[in-house]
């Protein structure tokens, strides 16, 4: 086995990470998830999928991000030195149009005409609107009631976009219940429908071609970091809801034992209250298609996550962050939303930098590891997306009227 | 003979229906299960609630939030089945439901509970034969049928996993969509269910999107058995804690329709 020491050869053939992922889908949907894998990996097999794929980040979405010192928050925190990778400068504000990106050319590939997704926040929303006004497919994104009134922003954007929102009022109308309608649409239009998904979740292969398409963060801030310093960082710090800018972070970093990682959960209200962190509150379960850490009660029944970021209340994980933590590869801490709301505010003093919500929680992660760490030592944080969307949400909490 | 075997050989198709276990409530359900037994019901399926229902239509996903908003718990359904049981010795009894609740305190555990409550048959919709070993070796090792859905998506590659392993009856879910919602032809699911049959004895029933007594008796014609859900849950639905009534006198209709549905013209 000349891979057995490798942390970068999951899942296995049947799209386990360890005890982590699987396909529980219903029957309807297994012969197209089997078709999607298939297809997927014929893609990765194709020079003309690469170069594609390529361009488009080059060309559309603005990549590469640039890998930017932040000198001024690193004085500030008085220890190991603060370096971002600046996904937020991409193209809708976000990492997640990489995905958008690479998932919309496999359902072409596919001969699929109809796109759906789901969406919380209503960034995976936009990016996948906008993939699809730029490729002429018809686009429908599901997204819970409570999240329409509280994204009104978002919600318009994906309309300009030519997406149709569908509001859900099922469960807790939020991301999760958009996460199951999207599913039901999906089974009832399998012949002609590709389902975009948001995050390193769900049934195999979706965890793993999200990764696949998400580590273009990675790939490139290792090159940068060996351009720019002649070494790697001593820890990478990113925000997980569902985990898909953390691990396009971590992955091309895994087998490079001298880096630790470090995934920051959303703590909401604190862990003993409300909260989104599903591996520091919860345990494993099956939802979405997939094996992995979950807030339930004991019978199984789902709870619903909470956090201040619209992004990471999910009640679950990806399953290859549940499989990284029980094998202890990664580090996984949470922030609780008034810590994710003073690293917001610190990074737009310290370096003019208006941060989303999600990546302010690795911020807030990085203002107490920073300074346990020396000045020669290399912290890579992950800005994941930009705060513009948020500074209604952050204007309410900080009791500002606008 | 197992009760399961025993209820698709009475020489004539076979009447299932489901109901949502605690809906309205769990002192509600009993009633209810005894209306589908006096309104001639072949096979019951009770159905585990559960917070994300994917594979449901509105029908079934209201009836899930109205258990688990009455505080039905995993605990309830097997004291529902077990009292069943005591009630009704001949009458077969299938839980259905979604993988989380089944297996979140191990297969094991769950295969065990089930032998105790004398179910005879497990439907899971989201455990697929690519997953099998989350739940059917406990079952199997129970002597529990594990029951699973084919589909329209379903080929012929496929199908010999699909019923490797499947015991009981194997439900034909009549159109890829969702419980309760669409109608499919008839004439493309006769062909389905021969196809299913000539790879297999195991009984067939179908299921999803029948709603009338003229649905019921039309797949009746061209399957061993067929399942009715959303529009008795609706029933439910509609008359709460007082359902046990109308549940039972549409479950006649349907109960004639079918058993006849293959000497009438």
């Amino acid at each position: 086995m000349n891979t057995a020491n490798s942390f970068r050869n999951q899942p296995d053939e049947r799209g386990h990470f360890g005890q982590f992922g699987g396909r529980y889908v219903a029957e309807t949907l297994m012969p197209l998830v089997l078709d999607l894998e298939r297809e997927y990996r014929a893609a990765k097999q194709d020079p003309a999928f690469h170069a594609e794929f390529d361009d488009l980040l080059e060309h559309y979405v603005g990549r590469p991000s640039p890998l930017y010192f932040a000198p001024r928050l690193t004085e500030e925190l008085g220890g190991a030195q603060v370096w971002f990778k600046r996904d937020e400068l991409n193209h809708t504000g976000a990492h997640k149009i990489n995905n958008c990106i690479g998932q919309i050319l496999l359902a072409i590939r596919m001969g699929k005409t109809r796109i759906i997704a789901e969406t919380g926040a209503g960034q995976h929303g936009v990016a996948t609107a906008t993939v699809c006004a730029r490729f002429g497919l018809p686009c429908v994104v599901y997204m819970g009631a409570t999240d329409v009134a509280r994204q009104a922003p978002n919600v318009f954007r994906m309309k300009l976009l030519g997406a149709e929102v569908v509001p859900v009022t099922s469960g807790a109308a939020t991301l999760k219940d958009a996460m199951n309608e999207a599913l039901r649409d999906w089974v009832a239009n399998v012949h002609d429908t590709f389902y975009i998904i948001g995050t390193a979740a769900g049934p195999h292969p979706y965890p793993e071609l999200v990764r696949d398409f998400q580590s273009v963060i990675g790939k490139e801030a290792r090159a940068q970091m060996l351009k720019r310093t002649g070494r790697l960082p001593d820890v990478l710090v990113a925000a997980i809801g569902g985990g898909s800018n953390a691990i396009g972070l971590f992955h091309p970093f895994l087998d490079d034992p001298e880096v630790k990682m470090l995934g920051v959960e959303a703590a909401g209200h604190g862990l003993d209250k409300e909260h989104a962190a599903s591996l520091a509150g919860g345990r494993p379960g099956i939802l979405h298609g997939n094996k992995t850490y979950l807030l339930q009660d004991e019978d199984g029944q789902i709870t619903e996550g909470h956090s201040i970021s619209a992004g990471l209340d999910y009640p679950g994980i990806g399953p290859e962050h549940s499989w990284l933590k029980e094998i202890g590869r990664v580090d996984y801490t949470s922030v609780t939303d008034t810590e994710a709301l003073e690293g917001f505010q610190l990074l737009c003093r310290t370096e003019g930098i208006i941060p989303a919500l999600e990546p302010s929680h690795a911020i807030a992660a990085v203002t107490k590891l920073a300074p346990t760490m020396g000045k020669d030592q290399i912290i890579l944080v992950n800005l994941c997306g930009r705060g513009d969307k948020d500074i209604f949400s952050v204007a309410e909490h900080l009791g500002v009227k606008l | 003979m197992t009760r399961l075997s025993a209820a698709f050989a009475k020489g004539r198709p076979a009447l299932v229906t489901f109901v949502t276990g605690g809906d309205p409530t769990p002192e509600a359900t009993p009633a209810i299960l005894d209306a589908l037994v006096a309104g001639g019901a072949d096979v019951i399926e009770l159905g585990m609630p559960f917070t994300d229902p994917m594979a449901d239509g509105p029908a079934i996903q209201q009836a899930n939030l109205r258990s688990l908003g009455a505080g039905t718990r995993t605990a309830d359904i097997l004291k529902i089945a077990a009292d069943f049981r005591a009630r009704h010795q001949d009458v077969p009894l299938v839980l259905m439901g979604y993988a989380n609740p089944m297996t979140i305190r191990g297969a094991d555990w769950f295969a065990d509970q089930c032998h105790a409550a004398g179910v005879d048959g497990v439907i899971c919709v989201d455990i697929p034969p690519e997953e099998d070993p989350e739940l059917g070796p406990a079952l199997r090792a129970k002597g529990i049928s594990l029951i699973r859905l084919a589909t329209p998506t379903t080929d012929a590659a496929r199908l010999p996993a699909v019923l490797d392993g499947s015991s009981g009856f194997l439900y034909y879910v009549s159109v890829a969509g969702i419980t309760g919602m669409q109608q499919a032809a008839v004439g493309g699911v006769a062909e389905a269910v021969a196809r299913i049959k000539a790879a297999s004895d195991i009984p067939v029933a179908v299921g999803f999107g029948v709603r009338t007594t003229e649905q019921a008796a039309a797949f009746a014609k061209v399957a061993d058995g067929v399942v009715v859900g959303s529009a008795l849950v609706d029933l439910v639905g509609q008359h709460g804690a007082n359902a046990a009534g109308p549940v039972q006198e549409l479950t006649a209709a349907l109960a004639a329709a079918v058993h006849s549905a293959r000497t009438t013209t």
